[in-house]
């Protein structure tokens, strides 16, 4: 029997063999402990599926990025022989996904790491010493320097502190700052949230962890009717500096009441700041100017992007301001406003763009609010046409406000309507074909941008 | 007669309670009065009746320690020395209230008494109240935080989450159920699964069961200092049920008609905690003139600090973008 590399969690594609338990020639039991495999989220153990002799371990320990389905090693069972002549169809072709769907992922992705490096940012006029870093560090990093720099930033959450956060980003924060500082909430999201906004209006810094932004629905009340409303309905008394975060959006292959991203609604809300990096960079410079930030702050992460990778500054004055866009690629011909992850799906669509001859100006928001309506139309009134990517659903959407502020700012400039490409307005499927058709894809993001251009 | 005066509450103490008791009934009843002038416009939830409650812990409290209303907050909020004009010019939405007119009646706040807002939403004020509990041991400062509401809100989820979290961290926080019996229109004995809705919940969180004569105001304040000490001392939390009634209806509209006629009565005429407690003082020999020297008093204070907020202007138009971001400055962010 093969063992193989089995997928750990929904995001994993690679893990590292850490250790091997046990070695060739031993007899396990269904269920024994063979190997730890360290994955994108946590290490986790490997079990024998089966009673058998380990007869070859065909992956060393220490061993890294290694495909989940790898043969990692060779288990003999009784009636192995008759077993192995079975035919196990496994995939036998990949699944038919219909037109229009995305089905180009992972091949020809621009990374943000590159273009960031290209692009020289020009709010940053300093010699940053940097390293390449995940996002889920630069989150790390960014919560570690703040708590350091202020004793009354302290972190809550589900998980946070001994199993060092679900998604990890707040991994070995309780070593260093002790429980007082790093604190396990119970599977309470009203509870905690209303303590986490009370210990703000006492003059604490809390960063408030959702596991993921889902959940946070339970303290949608806290979030809007006491966070957000505190300083406007006490006449200016009091206010509540803190950061909601975690991550938004949909993830992979986990269904409706896991995948769907809140932006449109925190962003329709006076009183809440909302932020949505792209990446490692914008993510720790703007989770240390939210922590610093006297406002409530939702701080929207996504999942699939914890693991890309950028270069950060590792100083500790490194911030990016709230309410500055980044003009990630600048061209002529149109212009591609995103965030979080829908910048990466238009970095999936630029080469297809490019194809055709445009030259797109891309604008990463990573504010939603404030937002750098400067810089968007500086970049309308010189191309004239808007192509807007956003995960979340289009109806009564984020990005059909940015239409609007955009046709009413920029009206003598627009050369088409503007086009908005929004996930469907459907309950995240779970099948992977339909989750694809769901979220905005490279085919729907390029004829928006030749519909714009009057191109065929 | 018996001298009860050196007992562990006094004289001085007594007076203090009735100075407070009666100040939050004429400023709750002139709040009626202004409504009936049309002079306050939108909803309001009167206290009348259950004044022992927010009273005593008003005596009991100390400066800087921090309290949480609901919606029916008008003498939670005098009772931590909040001017009367700021109640009442808030109640009217003038300039001189204490949010600028910005709250109204259900969010009053005084952050300089340590009134950290009035909440108009069921249950959500008693896990805020938790946070600067938690403030308060995180700092090691010895401040309390007391958290007011009523009977209907032991059945909202956010209470048993407040009430949980509050003990396993072992906050300095006292929660004060004030059971007048009616959540807004429906008797809270059925809708309840238990008789006493806080106090018989108060196991499940490893708490003690504490149910007190919410209109005895002696009783109350001592049950009130318990508390607070226990919380300042550091040994967590008091979850405290106080029975009582409200005079009016749940709200404004309301004529409160729901409720029998001899049960109104009975608490209204034999069970009313300013009633009851006048006769106390006598029979306690405190002198008459001294206890209708304080009901002038106040009674001068509550008139001129209803000329002062019928005077005051209404707001300035500019206040509609004022107070939005706490750096300020609506435009920078839209």
């Amino acid at each position: 029997m093969k063992i193989l590399l089995p997928a750990l969690s929904p995001t994993m594609e690679t893990g590292n063999l850490v250790k091997w338990l046990v070695k060739e020639g031993d007899d396990v039991l269904s269920g024994d402990i063979l190997a730890e495999i360290e994955t994108d989220k946590a290490t986790m153990e490997l079990e024998s599926p089966d009673d058998g002799k380990i007869e070859k371990i065909l992956v060393k320990e220490g061993s890294e990025n290694i495909s989940v389905n790898t043969e990692i090693a060779l288990l003999s069972v009784e009636g192995e022989e008759i077993e192995e002549k079975i035919e196990i169809p496994i995939e036998s072709s990949p699944p038919v996904i219909p037109n229009g769907a995305d089905t180009n992922t992972k091949a020809n992705n621009i990374s943000m790491g590159s273009l960031l490096k290209e692009q020289s940012n020009s709010l940053e006029t300093k010699n940053w010493s940097e390293k390449e870093i995940t996002m889920r560090e630069a989150l790390n990093q960014a919560i570690e320097e703040e708590m350091i720099i202020d004793k009354d930033v302290f972190l809550l959450g589900e998980e946070v502190a001994e199993y060092d956060g679900a998604y990890k980003v707040t991994q070995g924060l309780l070593d260093k700052f002790g429980s007082k500082r790093v604190l396990d909430t119970p599977i309470s999201e009203h509870g905690f949230t209303g303590l986490a906004i009370g210990a703000a209006m006492s003059g604490l810094k809390p960063i408030c962890e959702f596991m993921t932004f889902n959940f946070s629905m339970q303290a949608i009340d806290q979030i809007v009717n006491s966070a957000a409303k505190s300083l406007y309905m006490s006449g200016g008394e009091i206010n509540v500096p803190i950061v909601f975060r975690g991550p938004n959006g949909a993830a992979a292959r986990v269904g409706a009441q896991h995948s769907q991203c809140f932006i449109s609604w925190f962003s329709h809300i006076p009183g809440l700041l909302v932020v949505a990096p792209s990446n490692a960079r914008d993510a720790k410079g703007l989770l240390k100017s939210s922590i610093r930030n006297p406002n409530p702050v939702v701080f929207l992460e996504h999942e699939l992007l914890y693991k890309e990778k950028s270069n950060v500054p590792e100083e500790n004055d490194f911030l990016i301001p709230i309410g500055k866009a980044n003009l990630i690629k600048e061209g002529s011909d149109v212009t591609i406003i995103g965030f979080s992850m829908s910048v990466q799906r238009i970095l999936n669509a630029l080469p297809s763009i490019e194809k055709l001859g445009i030259k797109p100006d891309i604008i990463d928001l990573r504010s939603i609010k404030p937002l750098d309506e400067d810089l968007i139309y500086k970049s309308v009134k010189k191309t004239n046409r808007v192509v807007i990517v956003e995960d979340g659903w289009g109806n009564t959407s984020f990005g059909s406000h940015l239409s609007y502020l955009i046709q009413s700012n920029c009206f003598d400039y627009l050369d088409s309507e503007i086009i908005k490409v929004s996930g469907k307005d459907v309950p995240m499927p779970y099948a992977e074909n339909l989750e694809k058709l769901a979220l905005p894809n490279t085919d729907e993001i390029t004829s928006a941008v030749k519909k714009v251009s009057y191109t065929n | 007669m018996e001298d009860k005066l050196n007992d562990d509450i006094g004289e001085a103490k007594r007076l203090q309670l009735w100075e407070m008791m009666l100040k939050l009934r004429l400023v709750e009843k002139k709040a009626y009065d202004l409504f009936l002038q049309n002079l306050i416009k939108g909803t309001s939830h009167l206290a009348l009746g259950q004044e022992a409650i927010a009273g005593a812990f008003g005596v009991a409290l100390q400066e800087g320690d921090y309290t949480f209303c609901t919606y029916r907050g008008h003498a939670h909020t005098l009772a931590r020395g909040s001017s009367i004009e700021g109640v009442l010019g808030e109640l009217m939405g003038r300039q001189c209230g204490l949010m600028k007119g910005k709250g109204g009646s259900m969010h009053l706040t005084d952050v300089e008494k340590g009134v950290m807002g009035s909440y108009a939403i069921i249950g959500a004020h008693l896990t805020i109240a938790n946070g600067t509990a938690l403030a308060s041991k995180y700092n090691k400062t010895k401040e309390v935080s007391v958290c007011f509401f009523g009977d209907g809100t032991t059945n909202i989820g956010a209470f048993h989450e407040a009430l949980n979290m509050a003990k396993i961290w072992d906050l300095p926080i006292v929660f004060v159920c004030e059971n007048n019996l009616y959540m807004e229109y429906t008797a809270i004995s059925e809708v309840t699964a238990v008789e006493h809705p806080a106090a018989d919940r108060a196991s499940a969180y490893s708490l003690d069961k504490i149910i007190v004569d919410g209109n005895d105001a002696d009783e109350m304040y001592r049950t009130a200092q318990t508390a607070i000490k226990k919380a300042r001392d550091g040994h967590g939390p008091s979850l405290i049920e106080a029975k009582t009634y409200r005079h009016s209806g749940h709200s404004r509209a309301d004529p409160g008609k729901y409720r029998p006629d001899e049960e109104v009565k009975d608490w209204m005429e034999n069970k009313d905690p300013i009633k009851n407690y006048r006769q106390k003082l006598l029979e306690f020999n405190i002198d008459e003139k001294t206890i209708t020297g304080i009901e002038s008093k106040i009674q001068q204070q509550v008139e001129e600090a209803t000329n002062i907020s019928k005077n005051s202007p209404i707001p300035d138009i500019k206040e509609i973008y004022t107070d939005v971001w706490a750096d300020g400055g609506y435009k920078w962010h839209n």
